[in-house]
């Protein structure tokens, strides 16, 4: 399999949340806004390549049976050096975040990806396959932020598009999370089917 | 390269090695990082003071005192940095913190001598987004909430649900009531600090 396609292969035909279904914790809980989930799939994005990268150029010495720690340590190292970075540089992002940060580390598509791509496949390819994972994963809570936030306040990445009392407030709870993404899936269904 | 065996000697060496490594580039990062964290907090806590008590020339942050409450049977302690102008004190802005919807409702409250609300600042919240989070404009000068120049001196301030004076953010009672628990329990905070100098000066 080429590059392009590894990275096309994570945007879209195994899309994490359309398709897969990995990570639901943190696409239901922090794509309140678009913004918010915009920044988490970057967030992720950025330690799914890191972690990608470094477990497929380290797999060869590590043993079979302790492979599971082994990546465990490397996804928590790279997610508390984010939140590091993140603290310090930009607070603000890092606020709106909050407890989602940290939970990074148990988000299954990063370990997913360690175990069924990285451990198998070489540097480059890895590389590509977190950037695609990464990709699909914030393309997809981008979305859904984006149509929660706007059937929810009225607004698009706080853009004001119509006035804000005639929004579903359930759209920005949780149950508003579980129908957006309903649909989603279905229309991604619905396309995919046709192709 | 072939891939190393799984005997105990190997699993252990490994681990601990990567387990070493990792330690070592956090405890850099860390270290790298302390400064500007600690920086970015200072910064954001200095933008709030200016903004709910205005007017100063002192240093507030600097010169912060702790006063100790017990509230419903619990002790609390709360931050209030005084704000001086040519050594006249013209306000204090009380930090107060309560249990809001979604967690810890971390609230920067700003009163005149007279016990008068100034303005107030929300630090910290994990209120649901565009509902309990409003809770930071709501309450500002000129909003449906306003509790700017209201006074928790003579009775506590409660949700008009509750027989009270504010309104309440739709759809967010719960946010409402701890965020006005908060300033109520300010208010306690400054007005013991006040008290408390009074008499030390006198």
């Amino acid at each position: 399999m080429n590059n392009f396609k590894t990275l096309m292969n994570g945007v879209v035909t195994e899309n994490p949340t359309f398709v897969l279904l990995l990570g639901m914790c943190p696409t239901l809980g922090t794509t309140s806004s678009a913004i918010n989930g915009f920044g988490m799939g970057i967030a992720t994005l950025f330690v799914l390549v890191c972690s990608n990268v470094v477990i497929s150029s380290i797999k060869n010495i590590i043993p079979d049976m302790v492979r599971i720690p082994a990546f465990v340590v490397v996804i928590a190292s790279f997610v508390t050096l984010l939140q590091m970075v993140m603290q310090a540089y930009t607070p603000a992002l890092y606020n709106s975040l909050g407890i989602f940060i940290p939970l990074i580390v148990v988000n299954c598509i990063l370990l997913g990806r360690a175990e069924a791509f990285a451990a198998k496949n070489k540097v480059i390819p890895s590389f590509f396959d977190g950037l695609g994972m990464g990709l699909g994963f914030t393309m997809a809570l981008t979305i859904l932020g984006a149509i929660r936030e706007l059937i929810g306040t009225g607004k698009i990445f706080s853009v004001s598009l119509f006035p804000e009392q005639y929004g579903m407030l359930l759209f920005v709870l949780a149950p508003g999370a579980f129908i957006a993404l309903g649909y989603l899936i279905a229309v991604v269904n619905k396309i995919k089917g046709k192709a | 390269m072939k891939k190393l065996q799984s005997s105990l000697r190997n699993m252990l060496l490994v681990l601990t090695g990567i387990c070493v490594i990792a330690t070592g580039i956090l405890a850099y990062v860390n270290q790298l990082t302390t400064g500007p964290i600690a920086q970015a907090k200072s910064a954001a806590l200095k933008t709030a003071i200016a903004q709910v008590v205005s007017g100063f020339d002192n240093n507030p942050a600097n010169e912060v005192e702790t006063v100790t409450l017990t509230l419903e049977g619990k002790e609390l302690t709360f931050k209030v940095y005084p704000a001086t102008k040519n050594k006249q004190f013209i306000g204090a802005a009380v930090e107060s913190v309560t249990l809001g919807f979604g967690g810890d409702l971390k609230v920067l409250v700003g009163f005149d001598p007279e016990g008068n609300i100034l303005n107030y600042s929300i630090l910290e919240t994990s209120e649901t987004p565009g509902l309990g989070s409003r809770a930071a404009t709501w309450f500002q000068e000129g909003q449906k909430g306003s509790v700017i120049g209201l006074s928790p001196k003579e009775k506590a301030l409660t949700v008009s649900k509750d027989g009270g004076e504010v309104q309440a953010i739709t759809a967010s009672t719960i946010t409402s009531r701890a965020f006005l628990k908060a300033v109520n329990q300010a208010y306690m905070a400054y007005a013991k600090q006040e008290t408390s100098q009074t008499t030390t000066q006198k």
